[in-house]
């Protein structure tokens, strides 16, 4: 936003918590890459020069991607400055930081979809006995207690810190709920290269028949890792970990599954294939049939013929749980009425009707369905500076 | 232009609730209902008629009734269906009424659905002989034979969107907090 700003000549300021990528700095667990190759890793005008464009960057290398770029821009950054209020005032907004106070006219919400973890309520029946970590603490396997490991949820996140924990010699068992399956490459190409390139990334948010639920959807079960691997259920289980349904309840000391693993997997089997349809319409009607591989269709997701329905958090067998449930953003500062009764930013495609001049970036589907990666940003930048530079004209003209 | 579908279901209706739904929360809270007498025996006779939804009591057309007991081989009368048959019923009609609601959101003709049933149980647990044996099924065998204008594959998505949305499929799989007094 900064970089598309600075090319229309609004003078504006980027007030950062931390230091620039703070969240990659201290948020997150070691073993982390970028799900997308380092050739779609885009930002405006600045792409990845390095040696190994089908690669993924891992913490560091993004950090640095981050920063470069920032510095590259020269973006106006005001470091360690955490907002602590926003109120609306005549004309603007009032912001106060950490190192005082600023009057804006606009105000562009960039601080992302990712600020808290969202543990669901259950949480509260977990015995004390249990250690319990969420994806912002944890950093590596070696940091957990010996014994088993409760792994709740199964996207992008629960399933590489199943793989790794499993890894580490620790008996896994892994909650799986509504989940969005993906191969790691399809037909010799990255399935993010499909995405790109069949134009499914690109879909609008007001093209998208149900807006809620797509925004609502979990991560894909993907991983960045040097051999391409697809991370899946059915080697995480080959492998010996415990698939068991979504964790329902802890009552009285257990935690109780639900019994309606089959279909999830079932639904997110259907839901893959229907979107690798999409992709060999999409390369018939390109022609670009001998430029890929051959059409490849996956194994089935495999049930055990009957799945654990409960498990008995006292009896030693898990040590500790991990809470790879999501997570939501925090806007506690935010003090200007444009949530719903669920705490949810209201706006439309970035855009806070409510508050004129107030923009979001970098929520779910936010104006695309690749608006959450990196390579995302840019048109959804270049959309609300736009829609930007006209309230600051229109306000200047006094309309 | 395709054919015009029609499974029976009001899909516009139910998609209006759904909008209207969004916009007064508190309309979408239901409480429904069911009462029972003791008979004699095992026999049971219960009834439903009112319940609330849309923020004021509702009712349906006529009271229903339903008849349980158990089987001659539990030294019973056999005036009805037991009560684990007719959980099974519930969650039969409920994913069978999803699969035409969904079809006809989707565009699909049906020609015949049947849904058959099995629970597996083993007794043992409800007569106390062994207390590491549940009470209640084991597991549920739901097998769909589906006659629509649609592929396999088209079948076993709507058979599993069912699933997504039925209140029966969760309410059997997933716990729910009961609790009965006595007053």
């Amino acid at each position: 936003m900064s970089r598309v700003l600075s090319e229309r000549s609004i003078e504006h300021v980027v007030l950062e918590r931390g230091e620039v990528a703070n969240s990659w700095r201290r948020e997150r667990w070691d073993s982390l890459r970028l799900l997308t190759p380092n050739w779609l890793s885009r930002l405006p005008g600045y792409a990845y020069a390095g040696s190994d464009p089908d690669g993924f960057m891992n913490l560091p290398e993004v950090v640095n991607f981050i920063a470069s770029f920032a510095a590259e821009i020269s973006a106006p950054v005001r470091t360690h400055a955490a907002v602590t209020s926003v109120r609306s005032i005549e004309g603007g907004y009032q912001v106060a930081t950490e190192q005082g106070e600023i009057h804006c006219r606009c105000l562009v919400i960039a601080s992302g979809a990712n600020n808290t973890p969202r543990v669901p309520d259950l949480h509260r029946g977990v015995p004390q006995s249990v250690h319990c970590l969420t994806t912002f603490s944890y950093r590596n396997p070696d940091t957990l207690p010996a014994g088993g490991v409760l792994i709740v949820g199964a996207a992008a996140t629960g399933l590489q810190l199943a793989d790794e924990i499993h890894r580490s010699g620790r008996p896994v068992t892994l909650c799986v709920g509504e989940h969005v399956r993906l191969p790691r490459s399809y037909r010799g190409r990255d399935i993010l290269w499909w995405m790109e390139k069949s134009g499914v990334w690109n879909q609008r948010y007001d093209q998208i028949e149900d807006l809620e639920r797509a925004r609502r959807l979990p991560s894909p079960q993907l991983v960045g890792t040097p051999e391409h691997a697809t991370l899946g259920l059915n080697p995480l289980s080959r492998a010996g970990v415990e698939i068991v349904g979504k964790l329902a309840a802890v009552r009285d000391g257990r935690a109780l599954f639900s019994g309606g693993l089959a279909n999830q997997l079932a639904l997110a089997d259907l839901k893959m294939e229907r979107l690798l349809d999409t992709f060999d319409a999409w390369a018939r009607e390109s022609h670009i049939d001998s430029e890929v591989g051959p059409v490849e269709r996956f194994e089935p997701t495999q049930v055990a013929p009957s799945t654990r329905l409960s498990l008995d958090l006292r009896s030693g067998a898990i040590r500790t749980i991990v809470w790879a449930t999501g997570y939501r953003p925090d806007y506690r500062w935010l003090n200007v009425p444009v949530f719903t009764h669920k705490g949810e930013l209201r706006h439309d495609g970035g855009v806070v009707s409510e508050a004129p001049g107030m923009y979001v970036l970098g929520l779910p589907v936010l104006r695309r369905r690749k608006s959450t990666f990196i390579n995302g940003a840019e048109a959804d930048a270049r959309d609300l500076a736009k829609h930007l530079a006209g309230y600051l004209a229109g306000a200047s003209a006094g309309v | 232009m395709g054919n015009i579908v029609n499974n029976g279901v009001n899909v516009d209706a139910l998609l209006a609730a759904r909008e209207a739904l969004k916009n007064a929360p508190a309309a979408g809270e239901f409480t429904w209902r069911a009462s029972c007498k003791w008979l004699n025996g095992t026999h049971a006779r219960s009834t439903v008629q009112g319940f609330r939804g849309l923020g004021e009591e509702q009712s349906h057309k006529s009271e229903f009734s339903f008849d349980t007991d158990h089987p001659t081989i539990f030294a019973s009368e056999d005036n009805g269906a037991t009560p684990v048959e007719v959980v099974l019923v519930g969650l039969a009609s409920c994913l069978t009424a999803g699969v035409a609601a969904v079809a006809q959101n989707r565009g699909i003709q049906l020609r015949s659905v049947e849904a058959r049933l099995e629970g597996k149980m083993n007794i043992a647990g409800i007569l106390g002989i062994d207390g590491d044996v549940r009470n209640g099924y084991d597991s549920i065998k739901v097998t769909f034979h589906v006659d629509a204008d649609a592929s396999k594959k088209e079948i076993e998505a709507l058979v599993a969107q069912s699933q997504k949305r039925s209140a029966v499929f969760d309410i059997i799989t997933n716990p729910t907090d009961v609790t009965v007094e006595v007053v």
